[in-house]
């Protein structure tokens, strides 16, 4: 376990006078946005009303598998809710893939999905606002009886903090896991080499490759899985928010 | 003295912590059953009852990874030893 070291983001700069620190968290999901609004800049120049090129059918089938999503789970009337729906998504896969390539992945960071989680639930609560008046908001809580409010209270803070541990959870152990493997195979190939003469005896031959099986797993199944979860429960907390049953 | 005790009880808590996940394996070993038998039913259904059930088994998955938070705080943060 000598070599076994879990750390948060690194802080790179501490912006002065308001005291806010630039993580790699930040600076990496700005290159993902970056990376992001450069995709959709490339997959956009020069559309025509009858597609000619590859790149605008690939541009028009995403709009419609998040547009396919919105209207499968919410029903029809919620087309301003695709671009943020997508905007999730595709951040969130980003994030996570960036992984791959040995950089930090923002969403190794609680904050990160704490922001998108406070974001949904002032979505939510707007919608409830919206539909109900801020009497009937309020006049909610005290529903079915009056001694509920306090749960009611909870049940209400802990959807937000619920949806964002859930995927933080499921993205760092993944990360977690693979670095204990990883330090696992090196001691277990270090053990079963000991008797090669000098310094052959410590080239770590199990860490090629049965690492990356697992990191296909976790970064590209729950990578991708867990976005689409959290897409799938903002939608219908604002859907049944905004219903006015 | 006292660092090794409050290692070794942050050691013995993330393990109890862990223990969190004996519910989900259960609850999501059932819904992969339940998915079976509806498939085996219904073998056109097959799109939609997986992604129902890798849906659900994500959300089962919930109260266990509290478990694991728990126990991954316990082990790599180690907040009782700041209390000694």
């Amino acid at each position: 376990m000598d070599n076994v070291s879990i750390t948060g983001a690194k802080i790179y700069y501490m912006i002065p006078g308001i005291n806010y620190p630039v993580t790699q968290t930040v600076v990496n999901a700005w290159i993902a946005m970056i990376v992001i609004v450069a995709v959709c800049i490339w997959l956009t120049r020069g559309l025509k009303v009858h597609a000619t090129t590859k790149r605008q059918a690939v541009a028009e089938m995403a709009v419609q598998m998040a547009q396919k999503l919105v209207a499968g789970n919410m029903g029809e009337g919620w087309g301003e809710f695709v671009p943020f729906i997508a905007a999730i998504l595709s951040m969130s896969v980003v994030s996570s893939f960036m992984s791959l390539t040995g950089a930090y992945s923002p969403t190794n960071d609680l904050n990160t999905f704490l922001a998108w989680s406070i974001v949904v639930f002032v979505l939510i609560t707007y919608h409830k606002i919206k539909t109900k008046g801020f009497g009937g908001y309020l006049k909610s809580f005290t529903e079915p009886i009056f001694v509920m409010t306090p749960m009611n209270i909870i049940s209400e803070i802990a959807t937000p903090v619920s949806m964002a541990l859930r995927h933080f959870a499921n993205i760092v152990s993944g990360y977690v896991i693979g670095l204990l493997l990883y330090a696992a195979l090196g001691a277990v190939s270090k053990m079963l080499l000991f008797w090669l003469p000098g310094s052959l005896s410590a080239i770590p031959i199990l860490q090629v490759g049965i690492p990356a099986v697992l990191n296909v797993y976790f970064t590209c199944f729950s990578g991708c899985v867990q976005p689409y979860i959290f897409c799938m429960l903002t939608m219908q907390f604002v859907s049944s928010a905004a219903s006015t049953d | 003295m006292e660092r090794a005790i409050v290692l070794a009880g942050s050691a013995i808590g993330a393990g109890l912590a862990m223990i969190a996940g004996i519910g989900p394996g259960i609850g999501e070993g059932y819904a992969a059953g339940k998915a079976c038998e509806a498939i085996g039913r219904q073998p056109e259904a097959k799109g939609a009852v997986t992604s129902t059930l890798i849906l659900g088994c994500a959300l089962a998955e919930t109260t266990g990874l509290y478990g694991l938070i728990v126990a991954l705080i316990l082990m790599f943060v180690n907040p009782f030893l700041g209390k000694l």
